[in-house]
């Protein structure tokens, strides 16, 4: 199995959930996991599971290469869409697995793993995808 | 409290130069040229901030323009930067700190994208290694999502480039002097859709350094001072949609640009519609549609009117970034700000050329925005 990009990243890696963070006192939620609530400038986070589903929020397409730590495939560059997920509690950004002539703000989205290119290798990211009933 | 004025304004044109030609000494030629129009030599300083993102600290430059042990304070803000400084000078003669206060801007960009390290942002590589540690991504998106939310056409995007380039067309210092139709805006390379080449402005090289004193000292210096009526700056609110953020809160639509113009207004006594000349970042097409409202010169929306009757061009009823802003000028992130106090000094002052504004103004605003969620604003008055 792929090694994670970064752990904390993830809640579980089967199914693959991503983690996140909410403030016992105000609700707000982080992705990934971090300890300080922005909103209450306290250490009220715990962690928690964010939701696989959502929808499109915004996105663009990444038409030129981005520079390192970013590592382009091995046959070259190819544009990749990117956006942010609205998943109710928290909007993630994220890469999009999807042809840019479908996306549409507000569109289902679901979760899914990512390969993603690093120095050393491929590593375990993560994707959001058109659901089956919004694909065209 | 003691009123604040503009005596001297300089620059060194933003755009490419020598290599040899070092930020910080374009930062020194900046300042002697602010100093003569201002008709003050170096020793006349009491004190001086300054500002570069990337190319070194600003006090180095007391070793070409003189040792006299003056406080000089250094600035980096982001793209704010010049008027951070700016708010920061302001405050020292309010204070009784200083009298005549030098404020300097400069930086000298390579060619390209500006790259960032995750680290710097508090990421962890992972945000890199995804390809989401692209500044130019972030414009696309929250221009996307503004156009979206108020039902404005992409066809805005275009017209706002190419009004830019009219106007740099009508600045002999502007970098960018090539008339694009909105067509052929439009029509460019993609670089992250919505957003074409000439939609984004590029890093560039440059200076701009502004001399600041009191009103009572100013009136003897120029016949026609421009009084600092109010500077003010601001960090994000919860809910702001910023640069390389990897989570919002659901709706994120506030701004720190809001408040920020808010407080100016207030601490001036001017309302937005009293403005005549104004300076907004435009480091995209989108982001001077989204900060015409932000900062209140106009309604949400509004803009597609504005743009379509080219009332935002010099010539226009609501005159926004009369030099070319940063898409005709580009931008030394250091310095950005004092080129847009410098534009409207010379519009109240009546000197702009080509593309001075109709109607003798002697109200303007400048606003800067930048990274990681900090903008700065600034009313002028005559």
């Amino acid at each position: 199995m792929t090694v994670p990009l970064d752990l904390r990243l993830f809640s579980s890696l089967d199914p693959l959930r991503l983690a996140g963070s909410e403030c016992t006192d105000c609700r707000t939620t982080t992705f990934p996991v971090q300890a300080d609530c922005p909103r209450c400038a306290r250490r009220t986070m715990t962690d928690v599971e964010l939701p696989d589903q959502g929808t499109l929020w915004t996105w663009t397409v990444q038409a030129f290469e981005p520079k390192p730590p970013y590592v382009p495939p091995a046959g070259g560059f190819q544009p990749f869409p990117v956006g942010y997920v609205d998943l109710g509690r928290v909007m993630v950004e994220t890469r999009l697995d999807a042809a840019p002539g479908d996306l549409r703000v507000g569109m289902r989205l679901r979760l899914l793993p990512l390969d993603v290119l690093v120095s050393t290798g491929t590593r375990l990211g993560y994707a959001f995808a058109p659901t089956e009933e919004t694909r065209s | 409290m003691k009123q604040v004025a503009i005596a001297g304004v300089g620059m060194v044109p933003f755009g490419r130069h020598e290599p040899e030609y070092s930020g910080r000494d374009m930062g020194v030629d900046a300042a002697l040229k602010a100093l003569a129009d201002a008709g003050l030599r170096w020793q006349d300083i009491d004190y001086a901030v300054g500002g570069s993102n990337v190319s070194g600290k600003p006090d180095t430059t007391v070793s070409s323009l003189g040792l006299t042990g003056i406080p000089f304070v250094n600035v980096r803000n982001g793209c704010a930067t010049g008027t951070v400084a700016l708010t920061t000078a302001a405050q020292a003669i309010c204070s009784g700190e200083a009298e005549t206060v030098l404020v300097l801007g400069f930086d000298k960009h390579g060619r390209g994208a500006f790259g960032a390290t995750p680290a710097d942002y508090g990421h962890g590589q992972w945000y890199g290694e995804s390809g989401l540690m692209v500044t130019t991504q972030f414009f696309a998106m929250k221009a996307r999502r503004y156009l979206d939310t108020h039902g404005l056409p992409e066809t805005v995007l275009g017209r706002v480039a190419a009004k830019a380039f009219r106007a740099g067309a009508a600045n002999p210092d502007a970098w960018r002097r090539t008339v694009f139709t909105p067509e052929e805006v439009m029509a460019a390379r993609v670089i992250n859709p919505p957003l074409t080449q000439y939609m984004l402005c590029s890093p560039a090289e440059g200076a701009a350094a502004v001399i600041l004193t009191s009103r009572e000292r100013a009136a003897d210096l120029t016949d026609r001072p421009v009084t600092l009526a109010s500077a003010s700056m601001r960090t994000r609110p919860f809910g702001s949609f910023e640069v390389f953020a990897s989570w919002l809160p659901p709706g994120a639509d506030a701004s720190p640009s809001v408040e920020a113009a808010r407080t100016a207004f207030a601490k001036a006594g001017i309302t937005p519609i009293d403005v005549q000349v104004a300076q907004l970042q435009d480091t995209d097409s989108g982001a001077e549609i989204i900060h015409m409202a932000e900062t209140g010169l106009c309604e949400h929306g509004e803009q597609v009117a504005l743009l379509e009757a080219d009332e935002t061009s010099p010539w226009g009823r609501l005159p926004i970034n009369t030099d070319g802003g940063c898409l005709a000028n580009g931008e030394p992130v250091g310095a950005s700000g004092l080129r847009q106090v410098h534009e409207i000094v010379l519009q109240l002052r009546g000197t702009a050329g080509e593309r001075q504004v109709a109607g003798d103004p002697r109200v303007g605003f400048t606003h800067v925005y930048g990274a990681p969620g900090i903008s700065a604003c600034t009313v002028l008055t005559v």
